[in-house]
């Protein structure tokens, strides 16, 4: 009657183990509960996808309701798979009573399992800066174009007239400054200009520029630092 | 060891052909044997600069593509025997020079001659790229005015990225050669001084040639100012600056203007380098 082509599919049940996180709440809760928060705030992957068994037995002389400690848990995006160390029948109604006990031996109280400790950061990966100044020890002629923008550019020789060099930091001019000079493109408007020899064309930090003809002629071939404060850029002799 | 020398400027108007001719002629007129190689396709004049106008039947762009063989270009000049001309092509344009055939030509004349001189256009494009591309020194010929100073700077500029040479790493020569400079105006400050061309631009000072009919004359008459008027103020400077080219030291005066003691006592500082 019964026949073997009808028969079920063979079972097949595989065994793993887990590290589960078992916390601990002591009393009084509202300060233990800022104290996890704090730490989640520290180190916010610490408990992401990873199982947490909350043991009670240091809240077992505790008024506080353990079912209301579970939510608070449960809203901070923990995962609850068990609860020992009270009293199961105090978790009637509610759906935490149904969740499996993981007790070793049934008069396992004490939480077992080896402490950890917690991380304070989870260090962030900074970037290695790969160069972060360009020096150009050779003059720079007119038509020709310095760009770097991963930094400061120090010009040893001259920048002529018609050059111009665009740096993502500061830019520093040893020889006489006649071309033009963008900075800042990617430090923005913490850059400087600084050259012993001012006859620039333009100058620009930051997106914000002005020519020759905007400057005092007091500070023409002077050494000068040029920066930009409130918006505008200023020039002030140097040494 | 023979020597490739590109005249230039960037510039037009201040004298490369002028100094091409006369410092070819003072350098031939020394015994060593001088090709000027004209590269102003399609606006020739170093022919006509050298008196060999009616002379020319084959050119640059003809040898180039292979129409000629290169003795047949060759236009030797009936002054000095030392010195011959290859001339440009008057009804072609600098497209029709290729980078390749410019080199088969300056390889073919470097047997032959101990100066290579090339006599650049104006501008910054192909014809000038092409003139300075195989050079091994430049000589850049600047006016004491600030276009000419800004143009023979830019021009230094890609003497030093385009050349052969400088690709390969290698030192590159240059020299300036200050033209139609006029002391009385300097002095006045109407025009740039020495020492403010010379701080501008940073390469070695090659001479001075003074602003001088003489030379206007000379090129009139188709005869290197070195040979026409070999006592001359300008053919001094040229055959000076032609003696510096070869190695020697001289000193360089800086034309003066009939001037008080105290400013004839204290001459031009030395050009650093």
């Amino acid at each position: 009657m019964a026949s073997a082509s009808t028969a079920l599919p063979q079972l097949r049940v595989r065994g793993r183990n887990f590290m589960a996180l078992i916390l601990v709440p002591e009393a009084p809760v509202s300060a233990w509960l800022s104290a996890l928060d704090a730490q989640m705030e520290r180190a916010a992957g610490y408990f992401a996808q990873k199982p947490v068994v909350v043991n009670f037995s240091a809240l077992a002389d505790d008024a506080t309701d353990p079912t209301a400690l579970l939510y608070a848990l449960d809203m901070r995006g923990l995962a609850i798979i068990s609860v020992e160390g009270l009293d199961r029948s105090r978790l009637s109604g509610t759906r935490f009573e149904t969740l499996p006990d993981l007790r070793q031996k049934a008069d396992n109280e004490e939480p077992l399992g080896r402490e950890l400790a917690l991380p304070e950061e989870v260090p962030r990966a900074e970037p290695v800066p790969a160069v972060t100044s360009l020096l150009i020890d050779r003059p720079v002629r007119s038509g020709q174009s310095i760009i770097f923008e991963h930094g400061d550019v120090t010009i040893l020789g001259a920048l002529s007239s018609g050059a111009e060099v665009i740096a993502g930091g500061s830019v520093h001019v040893y020889g006489p400054l006649r071309g033009r000079v963008i900075a800042g493109v990617k430090s923005g408007a913490k850059a400087r200009i600084f050259c012993r020899k001012l006859g620039a064309e333009l100058a620009a930090i930051d997106g914000v520029y002005s020519t020759a003809d905007d400057w005092n002629k007091t500070y023409d071939n002077c050494a000068v630092q040029i920066w930009l404060s409130g918006g505008a850029l200023k020039i002030s002799a140097l040494g | 060891m023979p020597k490739v020398m590109v005249v230039t400027s960037g510039k037009g108007g201040v004298g490369k052909t002028t100094s091409t001719a006369s410092l070819g002629a003072a350098l031939a007129q020394s015994g060593q044997s001088v090709v000027l190689v004209d590269f102003d396709v399609g606006l020739r004049n170093l022919d006509l600069v050298m008196g060999a106008e009616r002379r020319v039947v084959f050119d640059l762009v003809n040898v180039v593509q292979g129409d000629a063989k290169l003795p047949q270009a060759l236009i030797r000049d009936k002054r000095i025997d030392t010195l011959t001309l290859l001339p440009a092509s008057q009804t072609r344009d600098k497209d029709a020079l290729t980078e390749e055939g410019v080199k088969n030509v300056i390889e073919e004349l470097k047997e032959k001659f101990d100066w290579i001189i090339c006599d650049s256009p104006a501008g910054i494009e192909k014809g000038a790229q092409l003139a300075m591309r195989f050079a091994d020194m430049a000589v850049i010929v600047t006016n004491p005015e600030v276009s000419s100073v800004r143009d023979s700077d830019r021009i230094i500029g890609m003497l030093d990225s385009k050349t052969l040479r400088a690709e390969n790493g290698d030192t590159f020569e240059k020299h300036l050669l200050l033209t139609r400079y006029n002391a009385a105006r300097a002095a006045r400050g109407e025009m740039m001084n020495v020492q403010d061309v010379l701080e501008i631009l940073a390469i070695p000072l090659l001479g001075i040639v003074p602003e001088s009919n003489d030379v206007l004359t000379a090129s009139n008459v188709g005869c290197p100012v070195t040979l026409n008027t070999p006592d001359s103020m300008a053919a001094k400077a040229y055959s000076d600056a032609a003696r510096r080219l070869r190695g020697e030291k001289l000193e360089i005066v800086e034309p003066m203007e009939r001037k008080g003691f105290m400013s004839r006592l204290f001459g031009r500082k030395a050009a650093t380098a």
